[in-house]
């Protein structure tokens, strides 16, 4: 049993940021997991209180509250819904950490953070492997979405509809790129990510069309690591450390005025958390690492807000679209407009509002993973605003959007097909 | 420590999966929106309809266990703290039903779980309005509401939540359910007891369904701000609004040091060195609302307001409002500890209250932003302190005190919408009477002779 003094002590330092909560209750109007179970344990709040006495020794159940702190999308609702401003996307990645490390993570956790995700060559590896047999084990589930369903993998994806890995991952594919600037002056690093590299490489290979047409130069090393926001989530500093500074090491030395992804989740963290979880690094690292996060920049805001492309009407009549703002690039980025523009752009298209557009879909990363249900009932909220809005395609700017989401309208069999919004743009060039 | 039997029969009546035991879950119940110590319950139960709830209840009463019925947890008095003997929690969030909305009758029938914005958004929806506008209903539900009186930006010209509140059924404390009022508008069957239950802050039963009055929406509105060099031109100005016949439906006041951490988190470009600023709305008529709008200013104009701007559009009125709006999160940003006070006077006495607030913050050296209805006089004096620091909060406590007195001596009350609960007993019988307290008490005692409803609330005399 965890020793409650130091891990209390520990706790102390997050005192300062957990005390500006004046408990008013205001998170419990925005929060998604509070929405479906109505536990004010599941709620900011509630989970502040826990904290605070886990801090002040008050609590015994030093497990009862790790337990309640996992239970988040970490998808910042309440953070932007906050009267006091309370830091807490802050509060919970730091507590997450301290109680993760003291009270250890699960097994499994362990084994695919460190074992996997955090051995880059390892895990891509892996999944090319993978994505070569995964048609022994998976079923089609949904033509238009092309998702697949798998009764013999269900003990570990339980009846999740996936899309598939892609045949050949971006980086298998293409290796290295490296060209020079073109006619915007302008090269970029491009980091597609973990799910735009591996299952929709056609979200990275749109990136990849855009650069070329607008005469943008990319570099996209080869090895490139994770940008560590699941380990970070699950407070596993050992593997997240482990993941930033491979990634550090590569890009620290190149030439390339942005760094773009094709998902807000990377960029965000690389331009927020990288340099707010960087106090014990070397001098070196930290200033390599203040070099690169100045430059990180969703794809959609690059295109947009760098390149100037901007819709000069809004084309009706085609294929009805709605898009989903992911709560990283909306509530992190507050990048919102631009990929709305982008879609605006393709005249094959009329863009529809949902309603709750920036209601999280649920999946919260490794929230799906281990809270699937919880998840799932998110999820259908998200599902049914899309189909009520009688879209024909959901476009969002996030592929771990675009995984949960194709997995709930497959499961209802929704015909309603599923487009990161840089490949809506894509497809007029 | 409760026993595992009676345990067990609370999951016999609500099933295991809405009872919560374990220690992490007791604590998040163990506090409200209040600046005070929290208390954990024994035990915390969710009934999921009528039949559980009156059981709930009457269990509870068979073995002496304390009920502090919850809903949003949003209450600024400690009224959803629990007893500190083994109290029970009952939860009202799984009775989050609108029954009825009746749009020839104009009322609508709703659990005491419902949440108050999302009910008057359902009731906009028939094109219908339910004006109470706390400032939680975000979150805060209506069974939470009716127990506070809660009120809102809106009191001055539609009241507040008991002037909706038609009629309840509730359970008394052996669990049987007791109705009261009616679905019409004039009812005059037996005692008033809906009238008893609204501000009872759940010492007097346990509601089970609530009938709310509903009214048409006013078809127009117009917002203006008014800002001015002396806060007595700004009192004046309101008596000047209410002489001229005009109710605005919203009538609101900032004083100079909330307006200053307003800019000083916004940036928005206020008139910091103004000593108050006014934001008025009319509503009604579109016909009306111009006369109306044009007698405001010309009050604002004979008063001496040194500046006054009307909104054109609907964002205009949207940025007027900001600052209003800002007013919460800015005094909250300021310090760790935001204590929210409400003391009330009657409107003409604003300037004083404004002058005594002031004086006190000087003199126990703390930091106070005062907004507020200036139009029901209902001011929400902020203290700015961090509750760690004993020293100061010693002094915040000193400042509240003498708010109070404040308030009293000017012919106010101890509280306009936030309720007495645990913060504010020890000053019931300062602005009442011992009579009244005994004569509270006489009843509590015939109505609940075990004091297990919601004890230690409003009366705390035993």
């Amino acid at each position: 049993m965890a020793d409650l003094n130091k891990l209390a002590k520990m706790l102390q330092e997050l005192d300062d940021m957990m005390v500006a909560c004046m408990k008013c209750g205001m998170c419990q109007a925005v929060c998604p997991v509070f929405a479906e179970t109505m536990r004010e344990a599941d709620v900011t709040r509630g989970k502040i209180a826990l904290l605070e006495n886990l801090a002040h020794e008050m609590i015994n159940d030093a497990e009862g509250v790790q337990e309640r702190l996992n239970r988040c999308l970490l998808c910042g609702s309440c953070a932007a819904n906050c009267p006091s401003g309370v830091k807490i996307m802050d509060i919970f990645l730091h507590g997450r950490t301290i109680v993760n490390t003291y009270m250890g993570l699960s097994p499994v956790k362990k084994a695919i953070l460190r074992g996997m995700v955090g051995n880059p060559k390892l895990f891509n590896l892996l999944l090319d492997v993978g994505s070569k047999f995964q048609g022994l084990f998976t079923s089609q589930a949904n033509e238009l979405l092309g998702s697949s369903c798998s009764k013999m993998l269900s003990p570990i994806i339980g009846d999740r509809h996936f899309s598939p890995l892609a045949k050949k991952s971006l980086h298998s594919k293409y290796g290295t790129i490296d060209t020079p600037a073109g006619k915007s002056g302008l090269r970029v690093l491009f980091f597609p990510g973990c799910v735009a590299d591996k299952m929709y490489t056609g979200a990275g290979e749109a990136c990849l069309k855009v650069f070329r047409h607008h005469g943008v130069g990319v570099w996209m090393p080869s090895a490139q690591a994770c940008c560590g926001i699941p380990a970070l989530s699950a407070g596993d500093r050992v593997a997240y450390d482990k993941m930033v500074k491979f990634n550090v090491n590569i890009f620290g030395d190149g030439n390339y005025d942005y760094i773009v992804a094709p998902c807000g989740s990377c960029i965000s963290t690389i331009h927020e958390l990288w340099p707010q979880f960087s106090g014990e690094y070397s001098a070196e690292e930290k200033a390599k690492i203040e070099k690169i996060a100045a430059k990180a920049m969703d794809i959609n805001q690059f295109v947009v807000d760098v390149l100037g492309v901007k819709p000069t009407e809004a084309p009706k009549g085609g294929t009805k679209v709605t898009f989903h703002d992911s709560c990283h690039l909306k509530k992190s980025l507050k990048v919102s407009e631009q990929p709305r523009d982008l879609i605006r752009m393709n005249p094959k298209y009329e863009l529809v509002e949902m309603s709750e557009a920036d209601r999280c879909c649920g999946c919260g990363g490794t929230f799906n993973l281990y809270h699937y249900d919880l998840s799932k009932k998110i999820g259908e909220r998200k599902r049914k605003n899309i189909v009520d809005s009688q879209a024909k395609v959901l476009s969002t700017g996030c592929p771990a959007c675009m995984m949960q989401i194709t997995d709930m309208l497959s499961q209802n069999n929704d015909s309603v097909a599923v487009k990161h919004s840089i490949e809506i743009y894509a497809e007029t060039l | 420590m409760l026993s595992e039997s009676l345990i067990k029969e609370f999951k016999a009546i609500v099933g295991e999966e809405n009872v919560f035991s374990s220690e992490a879950d007791r604590q998040s119940y163990s506090y409200d929106s209040a600046v005070l110590e929290p208390v954990a319950p024994a035990l915390v139960v969710r009934p999921t309809n009528s039949e559980q709830l009156g059981k709930v209840v009457a269990l509870c009463n068979e073995n002496n266990s304390p009920i502090t019925v919850r809903g949003a947890g949003t209450n600024l008095s400690g009224g959803t703290i629990p007893d500190k003997r083994d109290g029970i929690v009952v939860l009202t969030n799984a009775m989050n039903k609108i029954i009825e909305i009746n749009e020839e009758d104009l009322y609508a029938v709703v659990q005491p779980g419902v949440v108050t914005a999302q009910f008057a958004a359902e009731v906009a929806k028939r094109g219908l309005f339910y004006p109470p506008d706390p400032g939680s209903q975000a979150v805060s539900t209506i069974g939470g509401n009716v127990a506070e009186n809660a009120g809102g930006l809106r009191g001055l010209k539609y009241g507040v939540t008991k002037d909706y509140v038609m009629g309840l059924d509730f359970f008394d404390v052996r669990g049987e359910l007791v109705k009261t009022g009616s679905r019409t508008v004039k009812c005059v069957t037996g005692y008033n007891l809906a009238g008893l239950m609204v501000a009872s802050e759940g010492t007097l039963g346990v509601f089970n369904e609530i009938i709310l009055k509903l009214t048409p929406p006013p078809a127009a509105s117009k917002a203006m701000m008014a800002v001015f060099d002396d806060v007595n031109k700004a009192s004046a100005a309101v008596a000047g609004i209410i002489a001229a016949h005009v109710v605005p439906c919203t009538l609101e006041f900032i004083d100079q040091a909330c307006m200053r951490y307003i800019e000083d988190y916004t940036k928005a470009g206020l008139p910091v060195d103004a000593a108050a600023i006014l934001l008025i709305e009319v509503d009604g008529h579109p016909a009306q609302v111009e006369d109306e709008a044009a007698t405001v200013v010309k009050v604002l104009e004979k008063i001496g307001a040194s500046r006054i701007q009307v909104a054109k559009d609907a964002a205009e009125k949207l940025k007027l409002w900001e600052a209003r709006r800002n007013a919460l999160p800015s005094l909250a940003r300021a310090r760790p500890t935001t204590v929210l006070e409400d003391a009330t006077v009657p409107r003409s006495q604003i300037p004083a209250m404004v002058a005594a607030i002031n004086n006190i913050a000087k003199k126990h050296n703390v930091q106070i932003g005062t907004f507020g209805h200036a139009g029901d006089g209902n001011l929400h004096p902020t203290i700015m302190c961090d509750k760690r620091d004993t020293k100061e909060f010693h002094r915040v406590e000193e400042a509240v005190d003498e708010i109070f007195d404040a308030a009293l001596s000017l012919k106010g009350t101890l509280s306009g919408e936030h309720g007495i609960g645990m913060a504010k007993s020890k000053w019931m019988e300062k602005e009442t009477s011992r009579a009244t307290i005994e004569y509270s008490l006489n009843m509590k005692k015939a109505i609940d002779p075990k004091n297990i409803l919601n004890p230690g609330k409003i009366i705390a005399g035993r």
